[in-house]
């Protein structure tokens, strides 16, 4: 029976009355008094030595405030890297200073090497054009191979283009190496995971105020993480106390990982305002958004899996070049490594793993975490290679990945890659797929297809992920430089309301609806009656934001940990008014009895009696009822799922189609399927793109080819299917309250690999032996490679 | 964007006078100029909407002849000409989106002439002809290369006369982000023979395929167009395609035009 209230029901959004109403209150709607604007003078060139910088004409111009050039950030901080990765030789990784301007060289097109404040929007961009800046373009270093070998850097200071070579696990290299000398059968596949551009609705915004007579600071931003910005603004960039700084993401478009990171936008406009004593806001244009935002993947990687004659594996081999792009974004060397090599064992009983990673420095816009962060990119190479192995040994591909499945009776499992599972059954998810996507039926379909002059294809996947990031404890043994826990503060007002103060932060996710169905569940109350606080740092607790899909399995488990005291002393108090004992009180439907009489409270009365203590037992109990927790996990969650694609290719043009799309996923418990399936569907609308569409395309002179719309692909609703979306197959996480995994990032995670494997089986299907082409899988490639074969 | 002025003229007269001011610039429906504005890649000190001439305005059928006022949009021809010449409907129907459907203008696209717009492929192929504000210009001398035609500095696209053809299609397919055309083939069919007009596909603009032309006005079905092929010299390259791949497109594009004829 679907519930209508609670954990498992599925009210509607409550956030998107006023998104789809224009009432949302994003950054850049907020005007102040006395509000300037900022723009920026960005590089035109990829790399490039800055002789002078002069801003004489610019400052004289009509409206101008203040002209900042990289040499006012001389005596600043650098935007530091989170996660401190060490090569296989034990070299710590280099990491050359990102400024909040760039001074002495421009690393990439849209660096920004100045800014203008001025009184208008046109003002300061007149003003930009007035700025002379003297820059000699040097050779652009684009290709990762060509800068690992070349004698150019990026940075001449670290004499390398090379940040790290890791390995993982390092122990394991020489035993992968002879187990894949030795084996019956080796396949090998060389592949790019395609860069992304990350594409928010919202640009990035950032309006700072500074209060000279208090002397602090307001920031509002996009971000996905108000607390870490404002910790890596206090303690490394302006060194702004952070009792003086407020951060503050009101509602924000969409992140996908883009908006985790501190930018240099955001110390600059801190910085204006308290120069020129008054606000400062700065809003991207959509080319800044392009050329400025953390871009997504781009890896260069080849994998191998060794097999026995069975088809059972023996090893998983992989060399990776992984784009760091001009500068580390905050969490940059994170994703290609430990949220990358630790799952490149898959849902599988492969007992030998090893991983090689090296990370490049190039002069292209600073890549970092984006949707899926890592896994999508250790997915791919798994699904994609076993496809290809299957076809080369004869067997078919659901078979060769049954065989080789962790089994449902085998857990807690330790994959080969390092990780300890926790939970799944991943051939319920396999059978479930073949159920629902109606693989039986393929055969049917393919011949109507074919009737109609296409080729059809069936591609399969079977992805495990790890989210919930991360327990503090051994992230920090990794390399980690901050903690992963989040943080919750139940208030419940002396009416009986409560507001929830959360550390994880809401961009599009839905936590304003999810979090008060969590603890309604708990207190037996209304959910209207209960209301999310995220995102202002002047409001909420310490928390770690939101990204890998920990929102719920984190934070949600501060709520949950919170509740409970919050549970816990109302029921004292109503224990002192009921003249009972703690012990006996029960509570149910919002009421505290005493066991096994009438005697009973409500909720509002208990809460009401926390504010108005009047015979109180003071000694026993504080005025009040409000409570925070703060949850560390013990464990990665492991959402894991079986994906079909058909897709149907024109053979004459190349174009693909893709006609079905099933995703069933593990999620553990679900608190709102509504939600749940909202957040696959957005998923594997971006995972379809990456698959079919999105390019992002450098030229050898660092310019970026697909720097708007007309050029850089993003999927529409006509590139899309319907979808058929299952959770049914939940396996409940182990280690935290609600049993809950995380669903932000599965969709573009599970499907690329299951869309290639399906155009791949389609162009089979016509004769032509091809076994890989390179997503984007564009109509003009998937026309190439049938030209070739 | 940087500031100008504008003007919004009402008769064909005053639009041509106020573009006689220096460094004027006519705006159409804006669906490229604007977007340029923007950038601040152009800076007109002055633009001259013809939004409000009434004169070139709307769709007419004369005799065979279709004629189409300059300012008409895109929306417009897709539902009023769909009646009298479907061929061109159906491509009016394909720009864009609605938005840009009901702001851009057919005197505006071919204006620009931008080399995967679709417009100028059925210009050419119908033979239209595209009367100004100071003459008439047979389609054939119109288009002069990428963003390049026969009009003089100042000059008006008041309209764009189309005879309508026995059966005639648009065939796009469209790059993937823009949505123009990758490579667009429009064939007419008249009683005096074929015309087959390229659109997206050459460095040198919208190009009439004489080769198909021939064998299309020999025998007009799409089995006439069996083993032949345009070359790839001087076809567009980029990231959406090779030079290859567009060329051979225009071959798939005008069988499917030919069989989808009506």
């Amino acid at each position: 029976m679907p519930k209508d209230s609670g954990i498992g029901a599925a009210p509607k959004r409550r956030e998107d009355v006023r998104f789809l109403t224009g009432t949302g209150q994003y950054s850049d709607d907020i005007k102040v008094f006395g509000q300037a604007t900022a723009v920026f003078a960005r590089s035109n060139v990829a790399n490039g030595v800055i002789n002078s910088i002069d801003t004489s004409a610019a400052e004289k111009m009509p409206g101008v405030l203040a002209v900042f050039t990289g040499a006012d950030f001389t005596e600043v901080g650098g935007n530091p890297a989170g996660w401190l990765i060490n090569s296989r030789d034990g070299e710590p990784m280099k990491e050359p200073k990102r400024p909040v301007l760039a001074h002495g060289k421009v690393r990439h097109v849209g660096d920004a090497y100045a800014a203008v404040i001025a009184e208008t929007d046109q003002q300061a961009r007149d003003a930009v054009e007035a700025i002379e800046a003297d820059i000699t373009e040097l050779p652009a270093i684009v290709d990762m191979k060509s800068a690992l070998s070349g004698s150019d850097f990026v940075h001449d200071e670290i004499g390398t283009n090379q940040c790290f070579d890791w390995g993982w696990i390092e122990d394991n290299r020489a035993a992968t190496d002879e187990a894949i000398k030795g084996a019956h059968h080796v396949t090998t596949l060389e592949l790019v995971n395609n860069r992304l551009v990350p594409n928010a609705m919202e640009p990035r915004c950032s309006m700072a105020e500074y209060s000279a007579s208090r002397d602090e600071y307001t920031l509002h931003t996009t971000s996905q993480n108000p607390h870490l910005t404002r910790l890596l603004i206090s303690a490394f960039v302006l060194g702004i106390p952070e009792n003086k700084l407020t951060v503050i993401a009101p509602d924000v478009g969409g992140g996908f990982g883009s908006k985790i990171y501190h930018y240099g936008e955001e110390a600059l406009v801190l910085a204006a305002a308290k120069r020129i004593g008054r606000p400062v806001k700065w809003t991207a244009d959509r080319t800044e958004a392009f050329l400025t935002d953390a871009h997504g993947r781009d890896h260069v990687t080849k994998i191998e899996l060794a097999l026995d004659k069975e088809g059972k594996f023996l090893a998983f081999r992989t060399e990776t070049m992984a784009n760091v792009g001009a500068y580390l974004s905050n969490f940059s060397t994170a994703t290609p490594t430990f949220l990358h090599g630790t799952l490149m064992a898959g849902n599988y009983t492969v007992p030998l793993v090893y991983v090689n990673v090296k990370a490049v420095f190039t002069n292209t816009a600073p890549v970092d975490a984006y949707r899926g962060a890592g896994r999508p990119e250790a997915t791919y190479s798994i699904e994609r290679v076993i496809d290809k192995a299957a076809r080369e040994m004869g067997m078919d591909p659901i078979a060769m990945r049954r065989k080789n499945f962790i089994k449902s009776d085998q857990y807690p499992y330790a994959s080969a890659a390092g990780l300890e599972y926790d939970a799944g059954n991943y051939d319920a998810l396999m059978d479930k797929m073949e159920e629902v996507a109606d693989v039986k039926g393929f055969a049917a379909r393919r011949k109507e297809s074919e009737a109609n002059g296409m080729l059809r294809g069936l591609g399969v996947n079977a992805y495990i992920e790890a989210c919930g990031i991360a327990p503090s404890n051994l992230v920090g043994v990794l390399g980690s430089r901050v903690g992963l826990y989040d943080a919750a503060t139940v208030r419940v007002n002396a009416t009986g309301n409560l507001s929830v103060m959360v550390g994880a932060h809401s961009h599009g996710q839905g936590h304003e609806t999810v979090f008060p169905q969590v603890v309604a569940d708990m207190l037996g109350i209304d959910e209207a009656a209960i209301d999310i606080v995220h995102g202002d740092t002047s409001k909420i607790p310490f928390g770690m934001g939101t990204y890998g899909s920990r929102s719920l399995a984190v934070c949600g488990s501060a709520v949950v940990r919170a509740t409970e005291k919050i549970i816990t002393k109302a029921k004292k108090i109503a224990a002192h008014m009921l003249e009972a004992s703690d012990a006996d009180i029960e509570l149910k439907d919002g009421q505290f009895s005493v066991a096994g009489t009438d005697k009973s409270v409500s909720f509002g009365e208990v809460a009401l009696k926390a504010y108005i203590p009047h015979e109180f037992p003071l000694e026993d109990i504080e005025p009040g009822l409000e409570e925070t927790a703060f949850y560390d996990p013990a464990n990665f969650t492991y959402p894991s799922g079986a994906y079909c694609c058909e897709v149907e290719v024109d053979p004459e043009t190349g174009r693909v189609r893709v006609d079905r799309m099933t995703a069933v996923d593990d999620f553990g418990n679900v608190i709102n399927p509504m939600v749940v399936t909202g957040q696959v569907h957005g998923g594997l609308g971006q995972g379809i793109g990456q698959a079919l569409v999105e390019n992002t395309s450098y030229d050898a002179d660092g310019q970026l080819l697909s720097a708007s719309y007309m050029d850089y692909t993003m999927p529409r609703a006509d590139d899309l299917p319907f979808y058929t979306v299952d959770h049914s197959q939940g396996t409940p996480c182990t280690h935290n309250p609600l049993g809950v995994k995380g669903c932000g990032e599965a969709g573009a995670i599970g499907s690329p690999p299951t869309v290639v494997n399906a155009v791949i089986d389609a162009l089979q299907s016509g004769g032509k032996n091809v076994t890989h082409i390179d997503m984007p899988v564009t109509p003009h490639r998937v026309w190439s490679a049938m030209q070739t074969v | 964007m940087y500031a100008f002025d504008i003007e919004r003229p009402t008769s064909v007269a005053d639009a041509a006078a106020a573009l006689g001011d220096e460094d004027a610039q006519a705006l159409g429906g804006g669906q490229t100029l604007i977007p340029t504005l923007k950038q601040r890649l152009a800076s007109p000190s002055k633009l001259v909407s013809l939004a409000d001439v009434a004169e070139m305005q709307g769709v007419s059928l004369s005799g065979r002849d279709l004629k189409i006022g300059g300012a008409t949009t895109h929306g417009v021809v897709a539902d009023e000409a769909a009646s009298t010449y479907p061929g061109l409907a159906g491509l009016a129907a394909q720009i864009g989106d609605p938005a840009v459907r009901n702001r851009g203008t057919i005197g505006g696209s071919l204006a620009n002439n931008d080399p995967s717009a679709c417009y100028p492929a059925a210009a050419l192929a119908s033979g239209a002809t595209i009367t100004t504000n100071t003459r008439e210009i047979a389609a054939d001398d119109y288009f002069q290369g990428m963003f390049a035609t026969a009009l003089e500095e100042g000059e008006i696209i008041t309209s764009v006369t189309f005879p309508v053809p026995e059966a005639a299609n648009y065939q796009k397919f469209v790059q993937p982000a823009s949505r123009f055309a990758l490579v667009g083939v429009f064939v007419a069919k008249y009683a005096d023979g074929v015309r087959v007009a390229v659109t997206g596909a050459s460095n040198d603009g919208v190009f009439r395929w004489s080769e198909a032309e021939d064998a299309l006005s020999a025998d007009f079905s799409a089995d006439a167009l069996d083993g032949m092929t345009v070359s790839a010299d001087d076809m567009i390259a980029d990231l959406h395609g090779s030079a290859e791949y567009r060329a051979h497109l225009v071959a798939v594009m005008t069988r499917r035009a030919v069989a989808a004829a009506s």
